[in-house]
């Protein structure tokens, strides 16, 4: 049932001699790499991309744990002194808004999305379908060269003021009237230009993955054969092409409110506030299984390579992550209990939300069922895997405990719901990432990368991250707000360890760039399937690297 | 072949753009359906229009009432209520006032949003006349009473949720209506 093996005796068209002779023909430098049109290379602009992000993001982070290590206020003034000198105190007050609003947009947009859509996505769904590239190669371009500019629009956000001091301080929320009456000045606007150009990326990049899986898979791969990377990938694009017009649509709002006097979220003109977090929500509850998705089916290839065994029922899999994506659209108001629903929509919302619980555990014991008799092998992509899974549970068990109407009203804005989200996120999407990195990283350079720095990266990262978030639910439980930069010294302890965490997992970092280097420049060449009988999907019957433009003649599937 | 997988490509990413710019609609039309909603719903503390035949008489409880006031920035008026809390009979019709002052030297016209908390309130908490209906213009330094007619309803009592409810708050916000500038 799952085996879409296209099998390589069979199948070497690509590097074989009756492949068309320009088949590898490359353009130059600059033709190549600033007019891509190839998925691979687009891919590897985006991974790249996502690796700069990710670095000011979580340079950021970094910052913001340093000033939390004690309680007080002890570098925030200098930070707002080095970027504008003669800030006063409120100003770094404000700088901490900046910072946590940057981290939280660039993380979202401007790392995890483009690294597992854009990245992995791109390389791998036309390599899984059998497709010779995507469906709209020059809207792939766009899709990516629209990144670059709305990422520069959000970080020159910080140079321009933006209501208490230079740069947005919106929280990536951007709720109004913070975000409207509450920061004048031209750092919020810009901020929102960047998401509606980063939106439409995402919105062209989800149009050309829908029409690609639905229209150029090779010859006998039926949907229900189709790996579950390209089914996640599918569900993600549609979860984007429904979601992220409805935030275009609510920032477009904020901003007219801001510049052109509507009171679309002004209850002085008659609107009303909670209407953009319903708006908000509506996009930001899908965005979170955005995030998530690709993770699931990046995991699942990983779990399944390195276990020796077919996915435990692939069909579960594939419509549990279209389950989740239905479900995600009619739970967003469990984001804002707090705002005053009277009990039957709290209700209703708990209910529903808790519901997202069942095709999750679906995943989580699918995976293990996989695992379950394989004969399994710890190399770096599964240890990632494995970390994910455990990872990814921590992160669903609080998940459930936060869904409740009532239990929320208590942890709303604490530190509880900063270790939830990292667990699912941080611990969670970033996990599959690195699984993905690893796993696809011989297929992507052509190099091994080394397994003994992997499995330090692994570790050192792992325990980095438990030292850093899993403190913050029992601060969370004691009431320690989010987005507050100082504290009362009862949290002194656990804020103390958090930011210890910050720097294991920093050390683990060291170990992943200098694997990174090494194995692009040193690591030993990479064969067609470094991964063996387990790794059954079409990108594995291709070279290493795979040929620059590959499946002339389509794979046939039986 | 490669003409007709085109025009299928073309086809599928029609619709899917046709998806996306009708989710940017729906976005759009988000702000009247709300509206509605809360409207007919008496959702969000959207408080409720009768007639004056409408109003039940007393039904032997007190709820307590406050008055709330809030004044756009852009409105150069002094709003408040006359009493800030009363006590009033559940189901009986009741006056409650406010006044307005125009703190300013030209006439403006202001109008105001109100609501009710708790939320859950709304649907019972009906107007037979509210100066919020309409549009009030105020001359220079000129000071009005406004009143509001206003009964609980009774059905308040049945409401699993809403019976505990001991006291209603009654917020208004004025905020200027946008005027032609007359040849200033």
């Amino acid at each position: 049932m799952t085996d879409t093996t296209a099998n390589a005796v069979h199948f070497e068209a690509s590097h074989g001699e009756h492949a068309h002779h320009d088949a590898d023909h490359m353009p130059g430098f600059f033709a190549r790499w600033f007019m891509s049109t190839n998925h691979k290379d687009i891919g590897t602009l985006y991974l790249i991309f996502a690796i700069i992000a990710g670095i000011i993001g979580g340079g950021i982070s970094g910052l913001m744990r340093w000033e939390l290590a004690e309680p007080g206020i002890q570098h925030l003034e200098a930070w707002a002194q080095f970027m504008n000198p003669g800030a006063t105190y409120d100003e770094a007050l404000h700088l901490w808004n900046v910072l946590i609003t940057a981290h939280g947009l660039i993380m979202v947009f401007f790392m995890v999305m483009p690294a597992m859509i854009g990245g992995f996505g791109n390389w791998f769904v036309p390599l899984m379908i059998g497709a010779p590239d995507m469906a709209f190669p020059r809207m792939n371009n766009i899709s990516f060269w629209l990144l670059p500019p709305a990422f520069i629009l959000l970080l020159s956000s910080a140079f321009f003021p933006g209501g208490n001091g230079p740069g947005a301080g919106i929280g990536w929320t951007a709720y109004a009237p913070l975000s409207t009456s509450g920061s004048s000045g031209p750092a919020v606007d810009l901020a929102i230009f960047s998401l509606h150009i980063a939106g439409a990326s995402s919105i062209l990049g989800a149009v050309n993955f829908i029409t690609t899986i639905f229209n150029m898979r090779a010859p006998g791969m039926t949907l229900h054969k189709m790996p579950l990377f390209a089914w996640s990938v599918l569900v993600t694009a549609f979860l984007l092409l429904l979601s992220l017009p409805v935030l275009a649509g609510a920032i477009t709002m904020l901003l007219t409110d801001r510049n052109f006097g509507t009171h679309f979220f002004d209850a002085a003109g008659g609107g009303d506030p909670v209407l953009y977090q319903h708006l908000f929500w509506f996009f930001g509850h899908p965005e979170v299984y955005i995030m998530i998705l690709p993770g699931f089916g990046m995991v699942s290839h990983v779990v399944a390579t390195f276990s020796r065994k077919p996915i435990f029922g692939y069909l579960g899999m594939a419509y549990a992550m279209v389950a989740i994506g239905v479900i995600g659209f009619v739970v967003w108001a469990h984001h804002m209990f707090t705002v005053g629903m009277d009990v039957n929509t709290k209700m209703y919302f708990t209910a529903a939300t808790m519901v997202i619980a069942v095709p999750t555990g679906i995943k989580i014991f699918s995976w293990i069922a996989t695992m379950w008799g394989g004969s399994l092998t710890f190399q770096t992509p599964m240890l990632w895997a494995l970390g994910f899974i455990f990872m990814f549970t921590v992160g669903g068990v609080t998940g459930v405990v936060l869904a409740n109407g009532g239990v929320d009203t208590y942890m709303h804005d604490t530190y509880y719901v900063v270790a939830h989200f990292h667990y699912v996120l941080s611990l969670g999407a970033v996990f599959s990432l690195f699984a993905g990195f690893y796993y696809w990283f011989a297929k992507m350079s052509g190099r091994m990368y080394n397994e003994m720095l992997g499995q330090l990266h692994f570790w050192i990262f792992f325990i980095g991250v438990n030292v850093l978030f899993f403190p913050m639910h029992f601060l969370g439980l004691q009431g320690m707000q989010r987005r507050v930069p100082d504290y009362t010294d009862a949290f002194a302890d656990y804020n103390w360890l958090a930011s210890w965490g910050y720097a294991i997992m920093g050390i683990g970092m060291i170990f992943f760039f200098i694997n990174l280097i090494w194995s692009l420049f040193a690591g030993r060449k990479a064969p067609d399937n470094p991964w063996g009988e387990g790794a059954t999907t079409l990108e594995w019957t291709l070279s290493s690297p795979p040929p620059f433009h590959q499946f002339e003649t389509l794979p046939r599937i039986d | 072949m490669a003409a007709s997988m085109a025009r299928r490509n073309g086809r599928t990413a029609a619709i899917a753009a046709f998806v996306a710019v009708a989710m940017v609609g729906l976005a759009f039309a988000s702000v009247p359906l709300y509206r509605i909603f809360c409207q007919v719903t008496g959702f969000a503390g959207t408080t409720q229009r009768a007639e004056d035949g409408a109003v039940p008489g007393p039904v032997g409880r007190m709820i307590s009432v406050r008055f709330d006031a809030n004044t756009s920035r852009a409105l150069p008026w002094r709003f408040e209520p006359v009493d800030t809390h009363r006590n009033v009979a559940v189901g009986a019709r009741n006056i409650a006032l406010y006044t307005a002052r125009n703190l300013s030297d030209r006439p403006v016209t202001g109008t105001a949003t109100f609501n009710v908390t708790p939320a859950q309130a709304g649907q019972y908490f009906s107007k037979i006349q509210c100066f919020c209906f309409t549009e009030q213009t105020l001359a220079p330094g000129e000071e009005v009473r406004m009143p509001v007619i206003f009964f609980v309803d009774p059905a308040i009592m049945d409401d699993p949720d809403a019976r505990d409810i001991s006291e209603i708050t009654l917020s208004y916000t004025f905020y200027p209506v946008d005027q032609p500038e007359a040849g200033s």
